[in-house]
């Protein structure tokens, strides 16, 4: 018993939460000004919860399994979670349906924490319908606006279509095998026509959940259309969440396949860094051009999966970690932007830094990190992923990779240039920061330039297994 | 009279599925496109169920997995429906050729 709390500690004080909400809605009604900032402070007793008690160990007849490894990654989820509630605070509290966000937005977190610890197919698949469908709840949160209820209808259609892909693959998988237990399946699969077939399946479903190129049409569209808080959600939580669990799936379970799956996923790798890179070029829209550099990130986070050793898996937890500073440092300042000026387009934002020094630095330094400059973490980041990727020694693949680093480092700039140096008459006017979001900001900003200084984070990381 | 065997099931279940990506692919009207993915889902409910008994009659894994599959398909439906409603009432139509505002 007092194991079965320890192993699934992380899950338990979720629902704990989850629940907590729950009644506060049933009851009478708060106001979003107190509800928020209790909120807030669950959700940071959450995270700092999350490195106590941490055991190893299996439950429901292995079908759930955790390791220290794993507890790291729900820590870094939560983490990110706690900055949503801080640097979208403005909007939070303007939502009529503050708790049921919330309901719905830690609901598809626990789903992702399920979906992490799965050691079972069908489990994974209700978990991962228990991380999807309440986002696509959340992407429609704006009533009002016609864009919120289109991205959110691409949402549920590509999403449920391709979990129906994933399920034709796992249906396969089982008939030729007669299982459904990962750690059996890795040493059942035989590579036989029908299992490849499957894997194609079950790697297309893969796709299209972490938007690789072939299947990431529906990206930006529903980044665009969503509420600022529901993007960054999607792009850091949910992204990291399925990255991490792909890389379980691709080492672990179809190790035996791992020469064909290598060939697929330079592939890939390239094709989505290519496209991400040309498509963010031309967006005007800020949460647009966000959204297709966060393509062209999953694509350098695919050629560390390439790697297939332990490194591999070191870089791209040591990465997404890196990743959720410096993207909610960017959807924070867009988020405040969007909210007290109603502007998105990157036109507008010429002349920020006269009169808003504080967003701008705050801006200039989460797109350096991004784009890979070195002081910043996300050169660290970036390093470790093309180090991992060049495990194989397939050099002019690691050379095609600089290229698009390049390519990325020039529409990051044009962002930068446009805060700090092009002139505008009728600049974005003094924004007041209110304190939570100035907190979230300061917090990414520090951990922008802190993650990438302290090297004992990626070597404590290299020794979770 | 011939017994139906696993390859006619795998057959119709293969059939289903390709009827279902056709449709979803081609169908314009949000709803139909909404039966196409049930379509996919079911074929999927098939393939195991026809796994279950021909392959591998002593588990029981491919009929959870069924079940499992019908109340997640409701509950994916529900949202759906919900989302599909809402768009109804901004865009007074459930054709996916009039929600284009979001594009390139």
């Amino acid at each position: 018993m007092n194991e079965f709390f320890s192993l699934m500690k992380s899950e338990l004080v979720l629902t704990g939460i989850i629940f907590l909400l729950l009644f506060i809605k049933i009851g009478k009604g708060v106001k979003n000004e107190t509800l928020l900032p209790l909120i807030q402070v669950l959700l940071l007793a959450n995270f700092l919860f999350g490195f106590f008690l941490n055991k190893q160990g299996r439950l429901f007849g292995d079908m759930y399994y955790t390791t220290s490894l794993i507890v790291m990654q729900k820590n870094i989820l939560n983490l990110g979670v706690y900055l949503i509630s801080l640097v979208c605070a403005d909007w939070l509290k303007k939502t009529q349906h503050l708790a049921e966000f919330f309901l719905l937005m830690l609901s598809a977190l626990l789903g992702m924490f399920f979906m992490i610890s799965s050691a079972n197919l069908l489990i994974f698949y209700l978990s991962l319908e228990l991380a999807t469908i309440p986002v696509a709840a959340m992407a429609n949160f704006d009533l009002e606006k016609k864009t919120s209820a289109e991205g959110a209808m691409k949402m549920i259609l590509s999403s449920a279509f391709s979990s129906g892909i994933l399920l034709f693959g796992i249906s396969l998988i089982y008939g030729t095998t007669g299982s459904i237990s990962l750690p059996q399946l890795g040493q059942l699969l035989d590579n036989s026509p029908l299992q490849i077939l499957a894997f194609i399946f079950f790697f297309a479903a893969f796709a299209f959940k972490l938007s690789i190129v072939p299947f990431h049409l529906w990206t930006a569209d529903v980044y665009e259309g969503s509420p600022i808080a529901v993007t960054s959600f999607l792009s850091v939580i949910s992204k990291g969440a399925v990255a991490f669990i792909f890389m379980t799936m691709l080492f672990r379970v179809f190790q035996p396949m791992a020469h064909i799956w290598y060939q697929l996923v330079v592939v890939l790798a390239i094709a989505t860094m290519v496209i991400g890179n040309l498509f963010a070029l031309r967006q005007q829209n800020i949460k647009r051009f966000l959204a297709f550099s966060s393509i062209a990130q999953v694509g350098f986070i695919l050629v560390a999966v390439s790697s297939n050793d332990p490194m591999g898996i070191t870089s791209v937890v040591y990465f997404v970690l890196v990743y959720i500073f410096s993207n909610l440092a960017a959807f924070g300042v867009a988020a405040v932007i969007t909210e007290k000026t109603g502007k998105e387009n990157i036109d507008d934002y010429k002349g920020l830094y006269k009169t808003n020094p504080f967003l701008s630095w705050i801006l200039a330094l989460s797109l350096f990190s991004l784009a890979g400059i070195p002081p910043t973490a996300g050169f660290f980041g970036k390093l470790f992923l093309i180090t991992a990727g060049s495990a194989n020694a397939n050099y002019w693949f690691i050379i095609v990779v600089a290229l698009n680093l390049i390519v990325s480092l020039y529409y990051y700039l044009r962002v930068i240039r446009a805060v700090f140096m092009d002139k505008n008459d009728n600049p974005v006017e003094p924004v007041t920061i209110s304190a939570p979001v100035r907190l979230g900001l300061l917090i990414c900003g520090a951990g922008i330039v802190i993650t990438g200084m302290l090297s004992w984070i990626y070597d404590y990381i290299y020794t979770l297994k | 009279m011939m017994e139906p065997g696993l390859y006619h099931i795998l057959t119709v279940s293969i059939a289903l599925f390709f009827i279902g990506v056709m449709g979803f692919l081609t169908r314009r009207n949000l709803i139909t496109m909404l039966m196409s993915l049930e379509l996919i889902l079911n074929s999927v409910n098939l393939n195991f169920i026809a796994f279950n008994k021909y392959v591998w009659p002593g588990k029981m894994d491919g009929l959870f997995f069924t079940i499992f599959i019908i109340a997640i398909a409701a509950a994916e439906a529900a949202v759906a429906i919900a989302i599909i409603i809402n768009l109804y009432r901004s865009n007074q139509s459930i054709d996916v050729t009039n929600a284009e505002d979001l594009k390139y």
